[in-house]
């Protein structure tokens, strides 16, 4: 992966930049002893690594806008970071570059329970927006894996999805208005608590621009009720395919799951001798979330029932308590943690029409084994966003380049069954050289246009997102 | 012109000298009549693809509303946005079109829990105007590959581009649906009384308030919506007694009537449609001191029928959200802009996106300022 070589002219001014930042910004809000700029080095995409220029850490919109202003002016790229938990390389910097973390803008500002919104700074973090109301019984619906780390402003740039979005959306559907700072240092405020856009959704825009048109410090977002109850189902198939076609007929018979998860054997076996979850030993796994009051909870899992019986399954297993429900859960949320405790791996995120879910899953079979890299594979199967994870080991010379390419096949391979790159994660670096496999050069010029407009002179976090001979000419490469 | 292809679509918009308005069925746009060459795109029809079990649709920009419905409902499916026929409304002929509703964002009762058109929108194909044919968003239901241009297209009203194809998700329809009618609330207790259910965790489908009659639809498993139903009954008893009914028939008709603006139809002034913070609508009702309102979403959208002329902006003063004149006579649209102006710093924004999307400003000029 490449990224563009420093413009030195910029590195040569580095302390005339520093000082600048630190006439308008309080002195503990600029970093540029390189001991400190090393913890901004890279987010959790770990394998890329460069420490930026300096570290800006405002506390209010007002100081992102001072800052912003600054760098326009002398022409420094800006990469805006919010927890630093992307995994696609979000708010990798480059060294020519300034960082500008949003973490210290991390207020609720509003709490309004009448029209189901709050509004806070958008440097707090996802889980603490619940946290914010939750005792009133209501929550924030998206919900990354990432949770408890990840701010409000970085799921904004990624659009960030979750495993219960089937049924809430992901975070553009739960978004109502935000505070942009633009790259010139101008605030402008998109939308509010009402619904709808007034002219151009600009809204929809901004949400999944990966930090490329402005800065996010405030975020207006929609809170939900609580439902009564939720109770998990855990159903396990001797083969991907059955697995796959159930969750097809689930959908179809009108049940909406809250969340239905997949997991294929080497996930379930890691899982299991990770958590001691209890999970059947099996191809397939699916866990399906259903919500409501008992009875209605009852009147879902009776359907989800016998269409799974109609596929013939190896387990069906109900939780009668909460104690069970955790336990479903419990393999499941460890996946990540019990495949990292196993190997180094590389997480994907392509998303695929959940019809060619067998189909996929046997390609990636039979992939692993040409390129020699084991895989597993845990997902959002209603909605066709897969997680595969390719194990490797990254002390082993030439492991990471053939864990990178085996990756790209399979991105490439969903898109070609009428899928996508990225379904929550994000372009990033990461999957920035394979747009071309999903989007033709009137494609990516037309989202290229959308950064001319917001920031002319591409200099905020410019290389990412698109292929880099495809944005030179913008970048002033 | 009659458009048959995207093809042709790309090559007559980079051959066009003069501007042109964009028509699919020509049911919905406001504003004021603008000159021009009318490019008819409602030949770009029918459905591509159609995948009940991975609940999503792909068809041609021209295609029926009714074309699409009648799939969907073969399949017990459903557009789960419950897109708006504005047609008595707006006193027009013809036949709504997918591109249409996708142009308007129409988005009817359902938008408070099932999001709006542009959120069940997931992938576009249009042509801009140089001629470019752009696609952007596909037919998968989680997709952050590059910027959402989905979204900016949704709303748009053709003016960046000319939908070509568009993708939905598309949901079950219900097994049973019932709506509890409280009788008597002024604005005030009927906006009280929706948000107090909105506010429950028994997934209401719509709120609205009219004709002196406030309505909460549930829908979803027959069992699950007589529980629902009689939950939300007791917790509004404090407002009114609410009768409960669950004939589908009578439902339909109901919240197609609420979806359509039904009693602005053939009733003579203005019509404005507001987006505002809920618990502002009895407040701005009462400024605007119209003929008639209507409350949707819960009083996130607004209705009024004013007299001819009035300029409801101005009588209204600073308010968070936005107006829309949508049916007015020449002479008020001369005077009045349909679309809310926008703040200098956004309608910089919106300017250089139309700039840079249709540079010789041909795509249907003069509609949104």
């Amino acid at each position: 992966m490449d990224l563009p070589i420093p413009n030195p002219e910029i590195l040569s001014r580095r302390a005339m930049i520093v000082a600048a930042l630190r006439s308008e910004l309080p002195e503990d809000a600029v970093i540029d002893d390189p001991a400190e700029t090393l913890a901004y080095e890279c987010d959790a995409l770990s394998a890329y690594r460069c420490p930026p220029l300096a570290v800006v850490l405002p506390r209010s919109t007002e100081e992102v806008a001072a800052a912003l202003r600054i760098c326009h002016g002398a022409g420094v790229p800006v990469v805006p970071r919010g927890s630093g938990t992307s995994l696609a390389g979000g708010a990798l910097p480059t060294a020519d570059s300034v960082v500008l973390a949003v973490t210290r803008l991390n207020r609720v500002l509003e709490i309004d329970y009448d029209n189901r919104f709050v509004r806070v700074e958008a440097g707090r973090t996802n889980l603490s927006v619940t946290g914010a109301v939750e005792a009133e019984g209501y929550f924030y619906a998206p919900d990354p894996s990432s949770q408890l780390a990840c701010a409000i402003a970085g799921n904004i740039a990624m659009n960030s999805g979750g495993a219960h979005c089937l049924k809430y959306g992901v975070t553009t559907n739960n978004l109502l208005g935000v505070t942009l700072v633009l790259m010139t240092g101008e605030v402008v405020t998109i939308g509010g608590a009402h619904m709808d856009a007034g002219g151009y959704d600009l809204l929809g825009l901004v949400c999944g621009s990966e930090g490329q048109l402005g800065v996010v410090t405030e975020a207006t977002l929609r809170i939900l009720p609580k439902p009564e109850g939720a109770r998990p189902v855990l159903i396990g198939f001797n083969s991907n395919e059955v697995a796959g076609a159930c969750v097809a007929d689930i959908i179809k018979a009108g049940v909406l799951p809250v969340a239905i998860e997949f997991m294929d054997r080497p996930c379930i076996r890691a899982c299991e001798d990770f958590a001691h979850a209890g999970y059947p030993d099996c191809e397939a796994l699916l866990i399906v979330e259903v919500e409501g009051g008992d009875a209605e909870i009852d009147e879902q899992l009776g359907l989800i029932r016998q269409i799974a019986m109609r596929h013939d399954p190896v387990a069906f297993r109900e939780s009668g308590s909460a104690e069970e429900s955790r336990k479903i859960w419990l393999g499941r949320k460890s996946a990540f943690g019990a495949m990292g405790q196993i190997n180094d791996y590389m997480c994907l995120d392509g998303t695929i029409p959940v019809s060619s879910l067998p189909f996929v899953l046997k390609r990636i079979a039979e992939m692993s084994g040409e390129f020699g890299l084991d895989v597993a594979n845990v997902f959002h199967a209603g909605d066709g966003n897969m997680h595969p994870l390719i194990l490797y080991n990254a002390n082993k010379p030439g492991d990471l380049e053939a864990c990178e390419a085996f990756g790209a096949e399979i991105l490439k391979l969903c898109v070609e069954v009428g899928g996508c790159l990225t379904g929550e994660h994000g372009v990033g670096i990461e999957k920035r050289d394979l747009m071309s496999v999903q989007y033709a050069d009137e494609d990516m010029e037309a989202q290229m246009r959308i950064k001319d407009v917001f920031d002319p002179k591409w200099l905020l976090n410019p290389a990412k997102v698109f292929p880099l001979a495809q944005s030179a000419g913008r970048r002033g490469a | 012109m009659k458009i048959t292809s995207e093809r042709d679509l790309a090559e007559a918009i980079r051959g066009a000298e003069h501007g042109l308005r964009i028509r699919g069925g020509g049911t919905r746009t406001p504003g004021k009549q603008e000159q021009g060459e009318v490019l008819d795109v409602s030949a770009i029809s029918g459905i591509r693809l159609y995948e009940p079990g991975a609940l999503t649709l792909v068809a041609g920009a021209g295609t029926p509303l009714a074309e699409i419905e009648a799939a969907l409902g073969a399949e017990g499916q459903r557009l789960a946005f419950e897109p708006a026929d504005w047609r008595r409304l707006l006193g027009r002929e013809g036949e709504p079109t997918l591109g249409g509703i996708v142009a308007a964002n129409s988005s009817g009762p359902r938008r408070v829990q099932a999001g709006a058109c542009r959120d069940a929108l997931l992938g576009v194909r249009f042509v801009d105007g140089t001629g470019a044919i752009v696609k952007n968003g596909g037919r998968v239901m989680k997709n952050v590959t590059g910027y959402d241009l989905v979204k900016l297209m949704a709303g748009s009203w053709g003016t960046l581009g000319v939908l070509s194809e568009v993708s939905f998700k598309v949901l079950p329809a219900p097994e049973a649906v019932a709506t509890l009618t409280l009788h008597g609330l002024d604005f005030a207790t009927a906006g009280a009384a929706m948000s107090h259910a909105l506010r429950s965790p028994f997934e209401v489908t719509g709120a609205a308030h009219g004709q002196g009659r406030t309505m909460i639809r549930i829908e979803g498993f027959a069992g699950s919506v007589a529980y629902r139903a009689g939950q939300l009954q007791s917790r509004l008893a404090r407002y009114a007694p609410a009768e409960i009914d669950h004939d589908k028939g009578r439902n339909d008709a109901n919240w197609r009537d609420i979806r359509d603006v039904a009693p602005f139809h053939g009733a003579a002034g203005d019509v404005w449609r507001l987006s505002v913070k809920p618990s502002d609508a009895p407040g701005l009702v009462e400024r605007a001191g119209a003929r008639d309102a209507m409350l949707d979403w819960g009083g996130g959208l607004i209705w009024l029928l004013t007299p001819e002329g009035t300029d409801l902006r101005a009588r209204l003063g600073h308010f968070d959200g936005h107006a829309t004149l949508i049916r007015a006579g020449q002479e008020t649209l001369a005077r009045i802009a349909a679309f809310q102006p926008e703040p200098a710093s956004i309608a910089a924004i919106s300017k250089g996106l139309r700039a840079r999307f249709d540079p010789r400003g041909i795509l249907n000029p003069g509609l949104m300022g």
